[in-house]
């Protein structure tokens, strides 16, 4: 082998860090992020790994808790109170819509509590905070899948194939994680501070549930305030998982436009906040 | 090649202690006292200004005005009492907690060991927990892959590899979880009194790993409580007094200039009322060395029974204490302890009423060698909860007498240098 003194010479140019205060609003540090991807990585799968490994029901609690809610809606909503539901059978409303509502829901609460349950990890290790709240949302996504599989024999049931419309169904999923990320993101880094949130979220999360159109559809609103109630992101994940599934007539459209453009700002704005409070967790937590 | 690995300029960490136990807060409290600070500024109209403000909190500098360099491939030892700053210093590095004055520049990428098995999950296998700690501390899984069977090994549960780490005795879970944390490779490693936990075996192995990792020439920062293994791993020590640096340099001359400065030399240490050790049960006022004829004294013979009191104040109706007597020798190295549970008098195990008590621990003479030592008290009470330990409070040294030695010339090796029985028989 010939010799060359460059590669006698060439040291690899370590990594420099540069720590100081810190003043007002941080910026997000997404290539931080990225860099610890393996991290978020294990997160989710540690996440998911442990709650099938404690629980006796494991993936069927995927499944029980948005069809015995639609059973319920069915029974109540649909025959005794005979609820319209845009031309297709009330249980498949209802549950086209609980669907990505229970992978919000799961994913909020979970994530408003990360910070806190990962209070050792922040106290004795560094890597970008915002993985633990990201990893809680993404790690709803087998529960999500296999409830949205049970649609298929659901479907085939009441003779129901789905359209073309079907293709739109990962921005209504990516919608629904950035609103439950960035109201996660909200929350979490506020009960770090305050331990009220702890039984705030749920509670909060249950009004929620009921000012979102899942047990009933938005299409009885009258424009220009249809629209309007896209302020709710969540609005525009149900109608916009009906359409897209159930190829409902109602097309989100100016209402789905308001729910993204809300669902952007609350993501942002989470962020924000929550990299602003990160230099205080390890102190406080 | 010598290249700065380190670089800590004029460093300050400042705590809030809020007025509250509390260290969180609720939304009420927040309310409550905006709403009073708003109430206090409308009744006192323009005159408040001329008041001093006083702040809610109570402002603590954990760490003030500490600049520092550390060249790539030193291994540092961080030495101080219990609240110096040594743990904060390390949080600043690691990156945990945010300056609140000053910078560092690290050059390298930089593993942190404040705590071995950070992460842990007890549900998951030895196996899933090596790849989700090694994850947490920053290896790639790449690397965790290629160095999987030699953390397996290390840690000696080939066996239990794939049985979740809550069946794990507390020998395995520790060993697993410093085999994970020795495997890292960074080029600067921190680390915080993890030696302190295992069996003496497992802890000898832990010294051996922290040794290769300085000799194959990474920078190393170790904060640790037993000097002696400081002295052994670092050429340099770095002392920290109340957030301050006292002392920068050779690591045998600063562990030697840390350890008198905390102690009494004159034989006495009496605590200032808020410097007294202790928790909330019972707190120490006083340390005394007597010499066998009873007098106060820092120099002791050899042969002479000498007797350590100890004097305690409980504030806490019913406490039961339990001290124990540390001692440490020059090096560092802790020569012997001894738990007052064998004392054999009517106040132990007892609960106590408050008051001021004195205990009292006698050495035998004919025990210890010839030089300096250190004496530190451990103080528990209840039922071994709640402990707190002094630092180094009292020093003394312990002067040749000649009575065992005889004729012979020379030094004793060793730390000790009991009076053994010896016999010779014909056969």
């Amino acid at each position: 082998m010939a010799f060359t003194p460059e590669s006698q010479t060439a040291v690899p140019r370590l990594p420099h860090v540069h720590i100081e205060p810190s003043h007002g609003w941080a910026s997000l540090r997404l290539a931080d992020l990225w860099a610890y991807r393996e991290l978020l990585y294990f997160l989710i799968w540690r996440d998911i790994k442990v709650r099938y490994k404690q629980t006796v029901l494991g993936v069927a609690w995927a499944i029980i808790q948005p069809l015995c809610t639609m059973i319920v809606f069915s029974l109540f909503f649909g025959r005794l109170a005979g609820m319209s539901s845009d031309g297709v059978p009330y249980p498949l409303f209802s549950y086209a819509a609980l669907v990505p509502w229970t992978l919000f829901a799961n994913g909020l609460n979970q994530a408003s509590n990360s910070l806190i349950d990962s209070a050792n990890l922040l106290k004795k290790v560094y890597f970008p905070r915002l993985v633990i709240p990201l990893a809680t949302v993404l790690s709803g996504w087998p529960d999500f899948l296999v409830a949205l599989v049970l649609l298929v024999p659901m479907m085939l049931f009441y003779g129901l194939t789905p359209t073309w419309h079907i293709v739109w169904l990962p921005l209504f999923l990516l919608l629904t994680l950035s609103t439950a990320l960035g109201v996660g993101l909200w929350l979490s880094a506020m009960h770090v501070q305050f331990r009220d949130v702890r039984y705030a979220a749920p509670f909060f999360t249950q009004l929620w549930f009921y000012a979102s159109p899942i047990a009933y559809p938005s299409s009885h609103i009258p424009e220009p305030w249809r629209t309007l109630y896209g302020i709710n992101p969540m609005a525009g994940v149900s109608e916009g998982f009906r359409w897209a599934l159930l190829g409902v007539e109602t097309t989100p459209g100016p209402m789905l436009a308001v729910s993204i453009l809300v669902a952007l700002g609350l993501l942002s704005s989470g962020a924000y906040y929550f990299r602003r409070m990160e230099k205080i967790f390890a102190d406080v937590v | 090649m010598s290249a700065v690995a380190i670089r800590v300029e004029k460093l300050g960490k400042q705590y809030r202690i809020d007025g509250q136990p509390a260290r969180y807060r609720t939304i009420r409290e927040t309310l409550m006292q905006s709403l009073q600070a708003s109430v206090h500024r409308a009744a006192g109209w323009g005159r408040s200004q001329n008041r001093p403000v006083s702040s809610p909190y109570e402002l603590l500098w954990a760490l003030r005005e500490v600049s520092f360099e550390v060249q790539h491939g030193e291994a540092v030892g961080i030495i101080g009492a219990n609240g110096a700053g040594k743990s904060t210093l390390l949080k600043l590095l690691s990156r945990i907690t945010e300056p609140t004055e000053g910078s560092i520049d690290l050059y390298g990428y930089i593993g942190s060991l404040l705590e071995v098995g950070t992460g842990f999950h007890p549900e998951l296998t030895g196996r899933e927990n090596i790849y989700l700690n090694g994850a947490i501390l920053g290896m790639s899984r790449a690397s965790i892959r290629s160095k999987f069977d030699e953390i397996v090994s290390f840690a000696e549960v080939e066996k239990f590899i794939d049985t979740p780490v809550k069946h794990y005795s507390s020998g395995m879970y520790l060993r697993l979880a410093f085999a994970v944390a020795a495997h890292l490779e960074p080029d600067i490693l921190l680390v915080d009194e993890v030696l302190a936990v295992g069996d003496a075996a497992f802890q000898q192995k832990c010294l051996h790993k922290m040794s290769d990792v300085t000799q194959e020439g990474r920078t190393v920062l170790f904060v640790s409580h037993n000097m002696g293994a400081i002295s052994t791993l670092c050429r340099r020590a770095i002392w920290l007094h109340k957030g301050r640096l006292a002392q920068d340099g050779a690591a045998a001359p600063t562990v030697t200039a840390y350890l008198n400065a905390g102690s009494a030399t004159s034989g006495r240490k009496v605590w200032a009322v808020d410097e007294r050790p202790g928790n909330r049960s019972f707190t120490l006022t006083s340390v005394t060395l007597k010499n066998a004829a009873g007098e106060i004294v820092s120099e002791v013979y050899l042969s002479e029974t000498i007797t350590v009191e100890v004097e305690f104040e409980v504030t806490e109706p019913g406490t039961k204490v339990v001290l124990s007597l540390n001692l440490w020798d020059a090096h560092g190295s802790e020569v012997f302890s001894s738990l007052s549970n064998t004392a054999d008098n009517p106040y132990h195990g007892r609960p106590l009423q408050p008051g001021r008590y004195c205990s009292q621990c006698v050495i035998y003479g004919n025990l210890l060698n010839e030089g300096r030592y250190y004496v530190t008290f451990i103080g528990v009470s209840g039922y071994w909860s709640d402990g707190f330990r002094t630092d180094y409070a009292l020093a003394f040294d312990a002067l040749e007498d000649g009575v065992l030695k005889r004729d012979y010339p020379g030094r004793y090796g060793g730390v000790l240098r009991p009076k053994l029985v010896w016999t010779i028989t014909p056969r």
